[in-house]
């Protein structure tokens, strides 16, 4: 899910950096204001989470690979805002050492994964909840829900964002200037993926640590 | 063991495994994610290169580029599986780097007791 440079054109880039300043902005001044000391390592486990489990690459049928993102979970634990913080450093870290994702898409890639799919999933994981026990079954469930619907909602996003470019760019010939597939093509991809195989993945990640974490430390769970 | 350290333990763990997310990939003859192709790639896929994906792909060379160390990207796979750990290791060093840091940043001069 991490859009590479070159495959959105400089409007998009440009309109996802926009968006993503106030978020940001408004992220640092609620964590700031509510962040203790103590909180600290976690925020630094849950960056350090996301970004580690996104480097198991997953092969499906078709030669494509995909991945779990961990954005709800890190949600569930440090709240969204602190989770968009989290993701983001995890991101940034990943486009410029790693080159994975683009520089000019970063503000895309964040949207997605560090707005749209913490955010999406916390409040999913709230209402499932509703208001049954920490400890209780219904928790771990609304986790695994909620990672399922977080990640699939930033992937249809990341599948319009592509999708969208041959509409946007492309030359007196007709040929793209950016991502070549259409929404026809894009949507469909990066959707079905995640509904069959990387939202299970996801939801089951996020479940089994909510799980782990029920027994462990449950005032970790918000 | 405070829970904090036994969920260090768990990412160290997965540190280690995460050869995997590229041995996976490689017994399936899996190539890149769906939107994420190099240039070769996307000229055999979509028939050309689009222009302005062509000037803007070789916009950033990253130090670690696609967590594999520069000039390995030939070598056999226990070399590959060997610079994506080293890879995990220093971003993650990074990763609690930056984060120590922004905390710093946002906890100016408040303090509590630690728990």
């Amino acid at each position: 899910m991490h859009i590479p440079d070159g495959y959105l054109g400089a409007p998009t880039c440009g309109v996802f950096y926009v968006l993503m300043l106030p978020i940001w902005a408004l992220a640092s001044k609620i964590v700031k204001d509510t962040l203790k000391a103590r909180q600290v390592p976690l925020l630094a486990i849950g960056a350090a989470f996301s970004f580690v489990i996104m480097m198991f690459n997953i092969p499906i049928p078709g030669g494509s690979t995909g991945h779990a993102v961990g954005g709800v979970l890190v949600a569930i634990l440090l709240g969204p805002w602190a989770a968009c913080i989290a993701i983001t450093v995890a991101l940034v870290i990943q486009a410029l050492l790693f080159g994975d994702g683009g520089i000019t898409a970063l503000g895309a890639n964040c949207f997605n994964m560090a707005f749209i799919m913490p955010f999406s999933g916390y409040y999913i994981y709230k209402a499932v909840s509703f208001k049954s026990a920490p400890g209780s079954n219904r928790r771990v469930i609304a986790a695994g829900v909620a990672g399922y619907l977080g990640i699939n909602l930033a992937a249809f996003l990341t599948g319009v964002e592509f999708g969208i470019q041959p509409l946007l760019h492309h030359s007196a010939s007709g040929q793209a200037l950016y991502c070549p597939y259409g929404l026809n093509v894009s949507v469909p991809m990066m959707a079905g993926e995640h509904l069959f195989v990387f939202g299970w993945i996801e939801a089951i990640v996020t479940a089994l640590v909510v799980k782990y974490l029920q027994k462990q430390s449950p005032e970790l769970l918000h | 063991m405070k829970v904090i350290s036994k969920l260090w333990i768990g990412i160290a763990v997965l540190i280690i495994l995460t050869p995997l997310g590229l041995l996976l990939p490689g017994y399936f003859k899996a190539g890149s994610a769906w939107g994420e192709w190099g240039i070769g790639q996307i000229e055999v896929l979509a028939g050309y290169v689009p222009a302005g994906l062509q000037k803007l792909s070789s916009l950033y060379n990253a130090p670690l580029a696609d967590y594999t160390f520069n000039g390995w990207e030939d070598k056999p796979l226990p070399y590959l599986g060997f610079s994506y750990i080293i890879s995990a290791i220093a971003g993650i060093l990074l990763i609690v780097l930056v984060v120590m840091l922004l905390g710093k940043i946002f906890l100016g001069k408040r303090k509590d007791q630690p728990v």
